[in-house]
């Protein structure tokens, strides 16, 4: 009942004048995924249905355990739902083999994850070109809308650096800025934040909630760091398989500039 | 990108790569030596089989190769002569006898007895002295990578070969056996003497065709009017010798069997490096993946990495190989290099990369995409 909220919901958000003000990019409906075999079987979902919508910034949290990473994976078309269907950018997946889903990736899903995932051995406009090179991007092209890319994340002056010789803030916003660079219609981040102190964490959040106000990209990211909602337009909840609740934050997203006004009024107050 | 990755990947541990291009270096140098030396045998088994230029070969029933022939009656090549079609029957004689060195002891050597103007079996690559020398009174050619092992030094030099004297009259250089017994060539009539053989007999009666006659009919017909002898084509008397030294005598196969032990090596040296260097990246590749990127993709960076290590490995291992070509070049069993055998050592290295890249692949193909967010 609650999972049919959060797909009503998302499906009946409209602006102020009853116009809608933006499209689903990914809509998943009624996803379960059994992981393990015989007795050791585990059901990691139990019917999920949502919908991201472009334009927007959705938070996904929970407890440890409670099926967000799976769901995520399922979302990003890295794992297979047991049942259920998923739409991406209007492609449904029923049926797709591996590397179809791959193609699919490759096409309108960006990722950014917990640990960053950097190549070591590539300097980060070269990270930022692998995600291009993929995409069959090559060249001059490549080069500058990579270069493009670590501008928009305020890496301008760390093109050549190599992941070990940044901070984790730094590497994070690669990662972000490699997810960029594809201009994918979904934008996934595992746990964006967990690795990064408070100061970075909330940059991070400020870089995906301004990415996300880009009508034509959706924004999900799974976390359970309290810090991370005041960025968020939407703020699901996940537990044991099932989504159990949705808030849609109707007064708006925070700047990390009227977060840190509002901590500091709160702390002298 | 996938090259700029699979280099980066295989320079990032410098330790694995030196290992990695050691086990391919070893694994050349080892099957470029083995397949050398194979080829320089070959080449020193039919060397007087080839620069005979005959057509055919008049022997005696079941020779085996060029240096074991019994004697056959010297009217086989008269009858070779009368059969039509043939233009010349040049009588050759070749056998193994002692040669007693001036300084002492003795060592077998191969006499083999021709004559210029009969235009059979001349010594070639001659450095001193010349082949029209070979009619003065006991002269005989070898070859002067046997000076030492024959006693001598230079030209002017004696010893004895049976009951006869001869004096060096000439060297050659890189007429070789297979045997490691020295060739001596001297006039028809001379070996006969060195060597004790009857004035009837021959060894070979090595027979050229007039321009146009059919190989195989003159063959027949020669036969019929020797059947107490064998008649081989040039292809054949080679291709006997070759079984013969190569194969009846197990040599070829131990010089082969060491090639392909050495490409096993290397496969599974590579393999192996490839393997735990593939495993170390593993989380790149599953990022690869989750980016979205095709098999086909990841297969190009393993396979560009198997690519650099077989280029490197190649070079190297080349470099060290024709060291080696070098130094034995002047030696009994001279390894040789063709631009054939290098071309086929590039792709045998290609070869053993690209298959050692498939345990990468395979590993790689297993991957769980989805291992992305578990670091």
């Amino acid at each position: 009942m609650i999972a049919e909220t959060a797909t009503l919901s998302s499906e009946a958000h409209q602006g102020p004048g009853g116009e809608e003000q933006t499209h689903v990019v990914l809509e998943a409906q009624h996803i379960t995924k059994e992981l393990g075999r015989g007795a050791g079987k585990v059901r990691a979902l139990k019917g999920v249905s949502l919908s991201l919508r472009a334009g927007e910034l959705t938070l996904l949290m929970g407890p440890s355990g409670s099926g967000k990473t799976t769901l995520l994976s399922i979302l990003g078309c890295i794992l297979t739902p047991t049942e259920g269907s998923l739409s991406v950018a209007g492609h449904s997946t029923a049926g797709l083999t591996p590397e179809q889903l791959a193609n699919l990736r490759r096409q309108h899903i960006g990722f950014i994850f917990q640990s960053y995932n950097l190549f070591p051995t590539l300097t980060a406009e070269e990270n930022v070109r692998v995600a291009l090179d993929v995409r069959g991007k090559r060249g001059s092209e490549a080069v500058v809308a990579a270069q493009r890319a670590l501008h928009r994340v305020g890496l301008r002056h760390k093109l050549k650096s190599y992941p070990a010789n940044m901070s984790g803030g730094e590497q994070q916003r690669v990662a972000v800025a490699r997810a960029l660079a594809g201009s994918p219609s979904v934008m996934l981040a595992d746990e964006p934040t967990a690795a990064l102190d408070s100061e970075n964490g909330l940059a991070v959040m400020q870089l995906l909630s301004e990415i996300a106000k880009d009508k034509s990209r959706a924004v999900l990211a799974v976390t359970h760091d309290p810090r991370t909602v005041p960025f968020a337009n939407r703020v699901l909840r996940i537990e044991d398989g099932v989504i159990v609740g949705e808030e849609r934050r109707a007064e708006g997203v925070e700047t990390i500039h009227e977060l840190a006004r509002n901590r500091k009024r709160k702390a002298n107050a | 990108m996938t090259f700029t990755l699979a280099f980066r990947n295989l320079f990032h541990d410098r330790v694995r790569l030196t290992v990695t291009l050691v086990g391919i270096l070893f694994s050349i140098v080892l099957v470029a030596i083995q397949l050398g030396l194979y080829l320089g045998a070959r080449s020193m088994i039919i060397s007087m089989i080839d620069r005979a230029h005959g057509d055919l070969w008049v022997m005696a029933y079941g020779t085996k190769n060029f240096e074991e022939a019994q004697p056959i009656n010297a009217r086989d090549r008269y009858a070779a002569l009368s059969t039509p079609g043939v233009a010349n029957a040049i009588p050759i004689v070749a056998s193994f006898t002692d040669w007693r060195k001036p300084t002492g002891g003795s060592t077998l050597v191969v006499v083999i007895g021709t004559d210029k103007e009969d235009g059979g079996l001349s010594p070639w690559n001659v450095v001193e002295g010349d082949v029209t020398g070979l009619g003065a009174r006991d002269a005989v050619m070898i070859d002067k990578t046997y000076l030492q092992e024959l006693g001598v030094k230079k030209i002017g030099d004696t010893a004895e070969v049976g009951a006869s004297r001869v004096r060096v009259s000439g060297l050659t250089d890189g007429i070789r056996s297979f045997t490691v017994t020295p060739y001596v060539f001297t006039t028809i009539s001379r070996a006969r003497t060195l060597i004790d053989m009857p004035a009837d007999k021959i060894t070979y009666a090595l027979v050229r065709l007039q321009p146009g006659a059919d190989v195989e009919s003159v063959r027949n017909a020669i036969q019929a009017k020797v059947p107490d002898s064998e008649v081989l084509t040039t292809a054949e008397f080679r291709t006997r010798s070759l079984n013969h030294w190569l194969f009846a005598t197990g040599a070829g196969v131990a010089l082969i069997g060491g090639a392909v032990l050495g490409l096993l090596v290397g496969t599974v040296i590579v393999a192996q490096t490839l393997y735990s260097s593939t495993k170390d990246h593993l989380n790149e590749f599953a990022t690869l993946r989750a980016l979205g990127s095709s098999s086909g993709y990841i297969h190009r960076v393993i396979l560009t990495q198997a690519a650099l290590s077989a280029v490197l490995g190649y070079a190297l291992g080349m470099s060290i190989a024709m060291a080696v070509v070098y130094l034995s070049e002047h030696t009994a069993l001279p390894i040789i290099m063709t631009p054939g055998l290098a071309a086929l050592l590039l792709a045998l290295t290609i070869g053993m990369c690209a298959i050692s890249a498939l345990s990468a692949i395979g590993k790689v193909m297993r991957i769980d995409p989805a291992m992305v967010f578990n670091r």
